[in-house]
């Protein structure tokens, strides 16, 4: 039987997750992440066809207000919270690369 | 109730004039400073906070107008909801220095109520635990026995109660996390119906599952902080528009004539400890002479319920936990780019619980595996939803056990799949949206406490209160 889950695959769903492993993380999580996964192979074997999904336990619809003008949180003690701010904006290092 | 004094005792005694809040408070705050070096049971205490607040109730009182229902009542708060001006950490390193600019709809409405809020409580970093060891500022100890875990992931909560440090504390349950804690620390605890309690101000783990509710020392005082909490909420989309059930109306009312099922699964649910599954066998006993009609019941869908949950919760987190990158509040990392600082962030500020559920969430929800891991999960909620339904048809409500096991020594458990399987008797209330409650019934052969979950349709809070105070009523005599 293949593994359940790789590490390569642990390692891609890091990468996804922005979230950096050390090599014995790596072999770790994937042992445990494979036993949570063999455990779900009950679900797996039940047959659900034709059973719809449920997302959310009630009916979802959106919840609309009126366009009015309501009290909301204030900008500056907002901003007062985060790690870098510039010009009443949040400030955030480099996001594109200089050209090649 | 350990001899600690009621919640209800309380407000009534400040609101006569009896006694003051802000002696009441002192007593409590005295006991903290006693016992809290041992338990650990909160993250922040917010003392000044609390002795302004008992000095307002104090002053309603001499005026002559209402305090509100919890007047002069100290109440713990889990640290993963919003308090305005205090640091709410999630027992997070990610949260650092992180102060909300609001309050949790919840302490607004404990507030309005005369409650006086003595601190925020620990917990498993962002709930995701059910020892309330995965904490980032460490353990709480159970106050029964300080060698074993209070139970989480609002252990904090259930330890702060268990301890006398304060009659009456949130939690928050996503899949046991009020529950469990209950069971293990010997006092109530309750999962509303999904909805009946706004979520605005808790820090989001699985939105989907995640409740707010409370712990006492007693089935009544419990109903009373429901009904200050509970109601619509127009900051939360997912709060329910009609008016909540009330959960003190008919606790005086017995059980003769309603139809108790007990549900075979979860009595028998893998891990189960005979003598847990024989004492809630017993709670359906007493209640049968009581007068209640008790008969077992099927829900043969929640045997699927802990794999289900482990696929849903951790990809609904998986999602929720993007948020935290550095960028608007909490702890930044620098990096040479923007991508390099979301990973440096995450990296450092999540611990190995957080990240694992992360992981698992990513991967349950990544192309190619979407619909035989969280698809399915899906579904299997349905069917627990219908098996559910079907039991509902022919009982008012459902005895369950809490956990399988009573409270574990800290350090026991370090497999996750193990700690998981802790929650096999409570996911499946969350997955339906169900309320489910604890109640204290007696101790094991090892010393410690043992909890009977009693469990009723969405909103139907107001019958599994009535069984639950009769179940209590019963207790003393085991």
């Amino acid at each position: 039987m293949a593994p359940r889950i790789t590490t390569a695959e642990v390692a891609h769903v890091a990468r996804l997750a922005r979230l950096a492993l050390t090599e014995s993380e790596l072999e770790t999580f994937t042992g445990q992440l494979a036993a949570v996964l063999d455990h779900a192979a009950d679900v797996e074997a039940l047959d659900t066809t034709g059973v719809p999904p449920t997302a959310h336990p009630l009916p979802l619809v959106n919840v609309l207000r009126d366009d009015v003008v309501a009290p909301v949180l204030d900008r500056e003690e907002v901003l007062a919270q985060a790690p870098a701010t510039e010009d009443h904006r949040f400030r955030v290092p480099r996001i594109i690369g200089e050209a090649p | 109730m350990n001899g600690h004094e009621s919640a209800l005792g309380v407000a009534a005694a400040v609101r006569r004039g009896d006694r003051s809040a802000a002696e009441v408070l002192e007593e409590h705050l005295a006991r903290i400073g006693e016992a809290e070096g041992e338990i650990h049971a909160f993250n922040t205490l917010t003392e000044d906070a609390a002795r302004a607040a008992a000095a307002a109730v104090d002053a309603t009182v001499a005026e002559g107008r209402d305090p509100g229902p919890l007047a002069g009542v100290p109440v713990a708060v889990k640290d993963n909801l919003c308090t305005r001006g205090i640091r709410t950490t999630a027992s997070s390193r990610i949260l650092e220095g992180w102060v909300p600019p609001y309050d949790a709809t919840v302490v607004s409405r404990l507030a309005a109520a005369g409650a006086v809020m003595v601190g925020k409580t620990n917990l498993d970093e962002f709930a995701m635990g059910s020892s309330t060891e995965n904490s980032a500022f460490g353990p709480t100890r159970n106050p029964v026995d300080v060698t074993r875990v209070p139970g989480g992931s609002s252990g904090g909560s259930a330890a702060a109660v268990a301890a006398g440090f304060a009659p009456l504390a949130l939690g928050s349950d996503t899949g046991g996390s009020i529950r469990q804690p209950a069971a293990f620390c010997g006092v109530v605890g309750v999962k509303p119906t999904y909805g009946a309690v706004s979520r605005y101000g808790l820090i989001a783990f699985a939105s989907s599952l995640d409740q707010i509710g409370p712990f006492a020392h007693t089935v009544a005082d419990a109903a009373a902080l429901y009904d200050v909490i509970a109601g619509h909420d127009a900051l939360d989309s997912t709060s329910l528009s009609e008016a909540p059930p009330e959960a003190s109306a008919r606790l005086e009312a017995g059980v003769d004539g309603l139809r108790v099922g007990v549900v075979s699964e979860l009595v028998s649910a893998d891990g189960m400890a005979p003598e847990i599954a024989e004492r809630a066998r017993r709670a359906a006993d007493a209640l049968s002479a009581a007068g209640a009609k008790v008969d077992e019941v099927s829900v043969p869908a929640a045997t699927y319920g802990l794999s289900a949950y482990y696929l849903i919760a951790p990809a609904e987190a998986s999602s929720n936990l993007a948020r935290y990158d550095g960028v608007r509040y909490g702890l930044r990392v620098p990096g040479e780019d923007v991508t390099e600082m979301y990973v440096r962030t995450r990296t450092e500020g999540f611990g190995a619980e957080v990240k694992r559920r992360i992981m698992l969430g990513t991967y349950a929800l990544s192309a190619g595996y979407y619909d035989a891991y969280y698809g399915k999960a899906q579904q299997v909620r349905t069917l627990i939803i219908r098996d559910f339904e079907r039991a509902y048809e022919s009982f008012d409500v459902l005895i369950a056990p809490t956990t399988p096991g009573t409270a574990f020594k800290i350090g026991d458990i370090v497999d996750p799949l193990t700690m998981y399987l802790n929650d096999v008797c409570t996911i499946p209330s969350n997955l339906a949206g169900h309320p489910a409650m604890s109640v204290p019934y007696g101790t094991a052969s090892d010393g410690l406490p043992i909890g009977v979950q009693v469990l009723a349709p969405a909103l139907g809070e107001s019958v599994m209160f009535q069984v639950a105070a009769a179940l209590e009523s019963t207790a003393g005599s085991l």
